[in-house]
């Protein structure tokens, strides 16, 4: 379907006299982790971006395969941290996939909307932390406000705010807290009344808008053919939404929109996670008055075994598609665990889009890949 | 044409940026709407929610007795080996043998707060505190002893 772009033979740009070669990271405060960039400059052109990954790398993968299908869920929280509860979802996902069990309807209601909130925060910090990327400090501070009831929401529930360690094969940990629904309620009426600030503070702005339209275009193909997952492909208008395409738990029940934009460049990226919390607001609203009576887990023996195979799921995180593929050989641990992290794909676009731009632009593009860096290196 | 562009371009940019501004000095002069909590100042009155999780500790009644048999399953249960029961066996008074807890050492240093061992506990002897500040001077004083001295097993719990 896509044609195959000329991607590969342009990788290798050796610096040449009179270029400039920096290193931004591996401590930089605009690459949120240990990131290192190395940048080669033509003045302040940037001619390539050489991504140096590992200086977070826990081998999570490698520590996930000594520990028993109940104990690795929780490993995973720290991969994408921002997007605890759907990383634990995918594991728990597949395991039960393994297993074959039935997943009660109270449980994956409560499931997808801690998806959604998490989703929600999630957005809401990148939207912050992506404007004082750009030298904006005030708006950091009202994504925290919003942020900071969905934590409490999770504090209150899960009994953390960001490792929250609640999905487990079967259902969810514990039952949602009698103040859950309330809460919740009372962040969408929060959620509705504040939103429109950021669209004063932030999107509406013009200098905010010339920093972004037309900056570090990705074009369908290219986004399709790195890899790229989540809000980076549906910026540049190309359908991959895994809760749509292969939809998990109740997904395929839900009235939402996939969001898609057809710009490429980072303001529609940018708009997607924007418009992307307007529907995951409307996904809990769908839910939240029509959790189902019943268990909140299913049976499950106390000692998880996996039949021998192959298993793999995915699902959609905040920043793309999160695929787990478990080797079991029918023991009590996985043979081999592989998280395919959206992060990862997402990082190998920055070059392509980055080269011919201006190095002050680079931040910008960085901050619309919304890049986490321990999903990056695991 | 490009001066009127270039002027209407600037009036745009004073437009939003005074759009910003307004958003800013609301909040400046509407103090309630402020969130902030001022931590270490507001700590006699700071409630943590009941589920929150801090440390494991063992709860123990008036007389000092707990609810743990002494079965491992929490430290079976634990994925980065934070608990290490101890048993010993006690002479019950009609002379037989009977497994007991002597030590049930906890690392905090270790503990990601994952509920495993909570969960896991079949007599509900262990559950979450809602502390959270943990810092010591030297990590040898995170090694916990969860059971009290001299505490011993209630009645009826097997
Ligand atoms: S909370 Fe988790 S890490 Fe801590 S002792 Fe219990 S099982 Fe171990
Ligand atoms: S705390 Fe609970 S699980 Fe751990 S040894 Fe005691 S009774 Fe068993």
């Amino acid at each position: 379907m896509y044609r195959q772009t000329d991607i590969i033979s342009d990788a290798q740009v050796s610096p040449q006299e009179g270029d400039l070669v920096i290193n931004v990271g591996p401590q930089h405060p605009a690459t949120h982790g240990v990131l290192h960039l190395v940048i080669t400059l033509n003045g302040e052109t940037i001619k390539k971006v050489e991504p140096h990954l590992g200086y977070i790398h826990r081998s999570i993968e490698k520590m996930c395969e000594s520990l028993t299908y109940r104990q690795f869920i929780y490993v995973t929280s720290r991969m994408d941290y921002l997007s605890a509860h759907i990383n634990n979802h995918a594991c728990a996902l597949c395991v039960e996939k393994g297993l074959q069990v039935e997943i009660p309807a109270r449980a994956q209601v409560i499931r997808v909307l801690m998806d959604e909130l998490t989703r929600i925060a999630s957005h809401e910090l990148w939207w912050g932390a992506m404007a004082m990327d750009l030298g904006a400090f005030t708006p950091f501070f009202h994504a925290f406000r919003e942020r900071e009831t969905i934590n409490d929401i999770m504090e209150e529930t899960c009994g953390a705010r960001l490792t929250m360690n609640y999905m487990v094969p079967g259902g969810v940990m514990q039952d949602v807290h009698p103040n859950f629904q309330r809460r919740v309620k009372e962040f969408i009426q929060l959620y509705k009344r504040k939103i429109h600030e950021y669209d004063e503070l932030v999107t509406g702005n013009i200098i905010f808008q010339n920093r972004m339209k037309g900056v570090g275009y990705l074009s369908p193909e290219d986004a399709v053919a790195y890899g790229c997952s989540g809000p980076v492909t549906r910026g540049s208008g190309v359908s991959s939404d895994i809760r749509k395409i292969y939809p998990y738990e109740i997904y395929d029940k839900l009235n939402f929109d996939e969001v898609l934009e057809s710009g490429g460049d980072s303001f529609a990226r940018y708009m997607i996670r924007i418009r992307e919390m307007h529907e995951s607001i409307k996904i809990i609203e769908q839910l939240i008055d029509n959790i189902p009576e019943g268990d909140f887990q299913a049976k499950t023996k106390a000692v998880l075994k996996l039949p021998k195979g192959e298993f793999y799921t995915r699902v959609e995180t905040a920043r793309g598609e999160l695929g787990v593929y478990i080797v079991s050989e029918g023991g009590t641990t996985p043979y081999r665990i592989k998280f395919r992290s959206p992060g990862f794909s997402n990082l190998s676009v920055l070059d392509h889009i980055a080269r011919g731009s201006k190095i002050g632009d680079l931040v910008a593009m960085m901050g619309t890949l919304d890049l986490v860096i321990p999903d990056i290196d695991r | 044409m490009f001066i009127v562009k270039y002027i209407k371009d600037i009036l745009g940019a004073v437009k939003s940026l005074a759009i910003g501004m307004k958003r800013t000095l609301y909040y400046f002069t509407h103090h309630k709407e402020i969130i902030t909590q001022q931590y270490p100042d507001n700590k006699d009155t700071l409630v943590l929610p009941e589920r929150f999780k801090g440390e494991v500790v063992m709860p123990h009644n008036e007389v000092n007795e707990h609810r743990c048999t002494g079965c491992t399953a929490c430290e079976l249960a634990c994925p980065n080996g934070t608990i290490k029961v101890v048993t010993k066996f006690d002479i019950t008074p009609d002379g037989k043998k009977k497994k007991a807890i002597d030590k049930l050492v906890y690392h905090l240093e270790l503990c990601t707060m994952c509920n495993l061992c909570i969960e896991a506990c079949p007599s509900d002897a262990i559950k979450m505190a809602q502390t959270f500040e943990h810092s010591v001077y030297d990590r040898s004083q995170l090694t916990k002893i969860l059971n009290n001295p001299g505490s011993k097993i209630m009645e009826g719990v097997e």
